[in-house]
């Protein structure tokens, strides 16, 4: 049976794992090898590496980062942060990933991820969506896709976004619900189910996840195919391996024991 | 020597890692004569059916196949262990090596293409390539076609529809899923695949 994928996210900044809440009040959290290879041990399923301040002045550093990670790395592990074409694809390519995430990059010339796919495979490209809620907007709910790391936005529908992103060739979409991102207060389920029933290929929900329940929910009712998380399992929070034992209990598939 | 065959899909670096860090070694190659020359031949591969034409074009073929004629120990990987089969769906211009037979085939509507994730294997016989991997292990899988379940298939999963996980007969060795990405699992699948 397939199962529901967690993946543990690096934050990357000057070539050192960081976290805060929104962005803010960075913490120092370690070495990115040193700590995709702990995740992986502890259980996590994927590992993704996001550059959160890449300028084109440290693609070294990051290129760097990718290669030492990737080396005794034997899970899936997505680069993200400043590709905003081809080239720089290729170069995390060859330096070890085994996907990409894009997102400012995308939204500005979607046929780059057509690009990228047609070089590399649909399945290493995965499209990252910052989505906020409208304010005021129906029950329902209304999100807009921000870029820039969630400063600047486009005016442009989430799901409406995702549903072209993955015609364009996307072959997983990385949605974080900037409204949950960094709080710990769990998922926005209903973003989460929203983009999941508008497009046939996996969602990977990120943003608010605190407990196991959170995971629960955004699985059952958001019906994510992978969750994402940070924060949480830095800094003992929460250990990955307790967390698989809580959803397997749960009757949600996960790769338990790994 | 093992030759790990670049035939322009994709990304052979994780691959070449993984057979790195078990000590084995390796060459990644366009060259037919280095794959005639090597003891052992990965096809890697991931993304369309039409990339395998390369193959075509180039002479690989005439040097996978030799070497697969010759008792080389061969492992295919996703798109290559699909290559062992007589085709695919995906794009049914170009036939595969037919040295095993049946049709790789889209996944049923009713569930989400691609596959992607870790999903349990059904190992259904003794395998040379599965030794010491333990009923139900766990498996990194990303493809949108699969294999259907043969006489050769060794380990079978389940996505809407059972599916080839892994094939063997006798020198040839196929698995649909990533050893490369499947953890401890995968990387004794392919330390297994280096004793042979």
């Amino acid at each position: 049976m397939l199962t529901k994928r967690i993946i543990a996210c690096l934050d990357m900044d000057g070539g050192r794992v960081v976290k805060g809440v929104r962005f803010k009040n960075l913490r120092d959290a370690g070495d990115p090898a040193e700590c995709a290879a702990a995740h992986a041990r502890n259980g996590a399923d994927e590992i993704v590496l996001l550059d959160i301040t890449a300028t084109s002045g440290n693609r070294r550093t990051l290129l760097d980062a990718v290669r030492g990670t990737a080396r005794s790395l034997f899970v899936p592990f997505t680069v993200g942060g400043g590709i905003r074409q081809l080239d720089d694809a290729a170069a995390v390519f060859d330096a070890g990933a085994d996907k990409i995430a894009i997102n400012s990059a995308a939204v500005r010339d979607p046929a780059l991820i057509g690009r990228i796919a047609g070089r590399f495979g649909s399945q290493a490209v995965v499209v990252a969506i910052d989505a906020r809620r409208v304010a005021g907007s129906s029950a329902d709910g209304n999100f807009e896709v921000f870029v820039a790391g969630g400063r600047v936005p486009t005016g442009r529908d989430a799901i409406q976004w995702a549903r072209e992103a993955a015609a364009c060739g996307a072959g997983e979409i990385m949605l974080t619900s900037m409204d949950r991102d960094g709080t710990q207060s769990g998922f926005d389920c209903q973003l989460v189910r929203a983009v999941a029933e508008a497009v046939s290929i996996p969602v990977i929900a990120s943003g608010g996840a605190g407990s196991p329940r959170d995971f629960i929910e955004v699985f059952r009712d958001g019906q994510a195919d992978a969750a994402l998380a940070a924060s949480i399992f830095h800094f003992g929070l929460e250990n990955i391996a307790q967390l698989k034992h809580e959803l397997y209990q749960a009757n949600i598939p996960v790769r338990w024991p790994c | 020597m093992i030759a790990i065959v670049d035939y322009g899909a994709g990304n052979l670096n994780s691959v070449k890692k993984a057979f790195d860090y078990l000590g084995a070694e390796v060459a990644v190659t366009n060259q037919p004569e280095i794959v005639a020359a090597a003891d052992k031949i990965v096809l890697p591969g991931v993304g369309h059916f039409s990339s395998l034409q390369t193959l075509d074009r180039t002479g690989l073929r005439e040097a996978l196949l030799s070497g697969a004629s010759a008792g080389k120990p061969f492992l295919g990987i996703c798109l290559g262990m699909q290559w062992l089969f007589e085709g695919s769906e995906e794009y049914i211009q170009m036939a595969g090596a037919g040295i095993v037979s049946g049709k790789c085939r889209k996944f049923p509507a009713s569930v989400k293409s691609p596959h992607v994730g870790w999903n349990s294997v059904a190992i259904q016989k003794g395998s040379r390539l599965l030794r010491g991997i333990a009923q139900d292990s766990f498996v990194y899988y990303t493809h949108s076609f699969h294999a259907p379940v043969v006489a050769e298939t060794t380990a079978a999963s389940e996505y809407g529809v059972q599916f080839t996980g892994a094939i063997e007969r006798h020198n040839i060795f196929g698995v649909q899923f990533h050893p490369e990405k499947s953890g401890d699992v995968g990387l004794a699948i392919l330390k297994n695949f280096c004793e042979v």
